[in-house]
């Protein structure tokens, strides 16, 4: 056994102990932690984004390189502070209105891309034409899961007779999607955990 | 290309490049090293590369073909003939080393993509010792390196050009002996203002938006609308009222992304029936966020529905409060938040990621209802195995039309579900006509 001379290991060990202790029961080793966790990053993100936004993409456009359309933004990110005065509050809405619906505007096709219309892409195969049977069953299935998941997001009619039974099918081929995705997200998630456990053996108390 | 430019000489080389005009934007040089080409250049050993720049006709290529440098000791009769046979010989050949840059189609701008025949496939491909790309900014610019190339790239994508400023890219190689651009191309970068390979995204667009009008057109003339039992929305009203019973608060999580995901309008669009709920019974509800954006709306949604029900004492702005930033450290703010407070009720909904089962289990430990509700397929395994009800992908942006039932939303959902239908008809009508052999439908969508 060697334990690690540096005292930032040594800190950072206790933490990682403090944090595992909410395995126990809420303490006051892992309300430090957790108050130490929020505080450091709140600062942390505090001094990132007045860099990265305030400077970099408002001083710099502005001030440096004298693009006025940035003007405009400034006073919108300024009106956002009117949530500080009770009497001016409404004029946040404004810059909050702007933003939601930018966001909307750009979120929206770019979902209808990635998750319709790609989606629509792959399922549109000759699936009888694969190749092989293994790969036929394969393109039968997924044609088949896509149509039955999508009558099981039909909300329009009652979940009986036919479009009870594809809707079942549906909620069914969705399990087994969930039940792959959460074992394969368990085993990402064991492999971090093995990667604490390297640092507290290894790097903490020499062990490894 | 301007006369400033020519002719190019050779960094290694005392011998000059012999430039010749062209009239197109792409261009090609052919380094002679065997047959009557290897002849002809040994006669004018001195001359180390001729270029070609353009794609011009032969008459203009033997217009404006010149040798600089002649050796003293040949017949005169012998060099006046020579260059025609050159340039002859140049015209009649096929372009080896091609290079085009045009402006990246369907991009914001700032954008130029060069292409030309990789060098691997051409006589080059032994000879060559370093290949290099260049610009020029405008004509008779300053020259810069933009990479070293590999014998078998093809493309080159330049990301670090002005819109509608004029480029000159050249292709230089090193031969052992000796250095020659191989190739020169003019591009000039530009925005396009309508994505063509996005043409079925515009298209779904306008069709969605024709369906959602012509719904909600129906859902304020009073037509009735169906919409089927979801079962965690049914659980809304309970889990309020257990809140209510136990005299406990109700702890609302919009998820940990900002206003430009569609789950965190959903949520927010949720949280404002939440809020109206909890309103009505009088309990208290928290809202812990980790964007500040999401938080003001927050404020602001929960401000309204309290003042629509008539409880605008209700509404305590400390309850709707920003955390941080930090993914984890919100996860274990809320954690101990959770333990704390011990809400009776917890809903997760909106965009969540590997915190979502630390909240999750959390919430169940402390013994508390939970709904979830999120439209992350690597998310939605966890709440399914750790909370009580989970609305799934769609079911989350159905929500606050199921809460509230009002016709403009009622339509908006209509619209969705025949929005759907029409995509599963497509879908099939695609696969059908795939199977018969007819696949320009299905390619319609690529």
């Amino acid at each position: 056994m060697h334990p690690s001379p540096d005292p930032g290991i040594w800190l950072a060990a206790i933490l990682t102990l403090a944090g595992f202790s909410f395995l126990w029961r809420d303490n006051p080793f892992f309300k430090v932690m957790e108050h130490m966790l929020v505080g450091v990053s709140a600062g942390y993100y505090l001094v990132q984004y007045a860099y990265s936004a305030l400077y970099k993409k408002l001083y710099v456009p502005l001030v440096v390189q004298g693009n006025l359309l940035f003007a405009g933004c400034a006073i919108l990110g300024l009106m956002v502070f009117a949530r500080l005065f009770p009497k001016r509050s409404w004029l946040s809405r404004y810059p909050v209105a702007f933003y939601v619906a930018a966001g909307a505007g750009y979120s929206i096709p770019s979902t209808i891309q990635a998750r319709v219309v790609k989606q629509m892409q792959v399922t549109m195969v000759n699936f009888l034409d694969q190749g092989s049977v293994i790969a036929v069953i394969s393109g039968f299935l997924l044609f088949l899961g896509v149509v039955t998941v999508l009558l099981y997001f039909f909300f329009s009619a009652e979940h009986r007779g036919v479009l009870g039974a594809a809707s079942k099918i549906g909620i069914v081929t969705l399990m087994i999607g969930f039940g792959a995705s959460f074992g394969y997200t368990v085993m990402s998630r064991i492999t971090l955990l093995i990667g604490r456990f390297q640092f507290l053996l290894g790097d903490w108390l020499g062990f490894l | 290309m301007s006369d400033s430019d020519l002719p190019y000489h050779s960094p290694n080389d005392t011998a000059p490049i012999i430039p010749c005009r062209g009239s197109g934007t792409s261009s090609s040089l052919r380094r002679i090293s065997h047959g009557p080409a290897a002849f002809m250049h040994h006669l004018f050993r001195e001359t180390s590369a001729f270029v070609w720049t353009g794609h011009g006709s032969a008459p203009t290529f033997l217009a404006s073909v010149s040798i600089t440098r002649v050796p003293e000791d040949r017949n005169g009769m012998m060099y006046s003939i020579v260059p025609l046979l050159v340039a002859a010989f140049l015209s009649s050949a096929e372009a080896e080393v091609r290079m085009t840059a045009v402006d990246t189609p369907n991009d914001g701008g700032g954008s130029i993509t060069l292409r030309w025949i990789p060098l691997v496939q051409t006589e080059y491909a032994e000879s060559v010792s370093v290949l290099g790309l260049y610009r020029r900014d405008g004509l008779g610019g300053e020259r810069i390196g933009l990479a070293e190339l590999a014998l078998g790239d093809s493309a080159f994508i330049d990301e670090d050009v002005v819109n509608r400023q004029r480029y000159v890219y050249e292709i230089e190689a090193e031969f052992p002996s000796s250095t020659a651009i191989l190739g020169t191309a003019e591009g000039t970068a530009a925005t396009q203002w309508f994505r063509t390979d996005r043409s079925a995204v515009f298209v779904a667009v306008v069709v969605f938006t024709g369906l959602l009008l012509w719904f909600t057109y129906h859902a304020r003339s009073g037509r009735r609308m169906f919409i089927r039992r979801i079962a965690g929305l049914e659980a809304v009203e309970e889990a309020v009222g257990r809140a209510t019973e136990m005299g406990k608060p109700i702890m609302y999580i919009p998820g940990i992304s900002s206003m430009d995901d569609v789950a965190t309008i959903a949520s927010i669009q949720i949280l404002a029936q939440v809020a109206k709920k909890a309103g009505e019974y009088g309990t208290r509800l928290m809202v812990p966020n980790r964007d500040p954006i999401v938080m003001a709306v927050a404020q602001e949604i929960v401000k309204e529905s309290y003042n629509q029900i008539g409880r605008p004492d209700l509404y305590n702005h400390d309850d709707i409060y920003y955390v941080t930033y930090s993914q984890f450290g919100y996860a274990a703010a809320v954690s101990g938040i959770m333990l704390r407070e011990r809400p009776a009720t917890n809903f997760l909904l909106g965009m969540f990621y590997a915190e979502s089962l630390i909240l999750s289990e959390t919430g169940n430990t402390t013994g508390a209802i939970q709904i979830a509700g999120t439209d992350s397929d690597a998310q939605l395994p966890f709440f399914i195995t750790s909370c009580d009800y989970t609305l799934i992908g769609e079911e989350l942006y159905a929500a606050s039309v199921y809460l509230s039932r009002e016709p403009m939303l009622l339509g908006s959902l209509k619209a969705q579900d025949y929005a759907k239908a029409l995509l599963l008809a497509l879908t099939a009508i695609g696969v059908v006509l795939s199977i018969a052999g007819i696949p320009q439908f299905a390619r319609a969508f690529h």
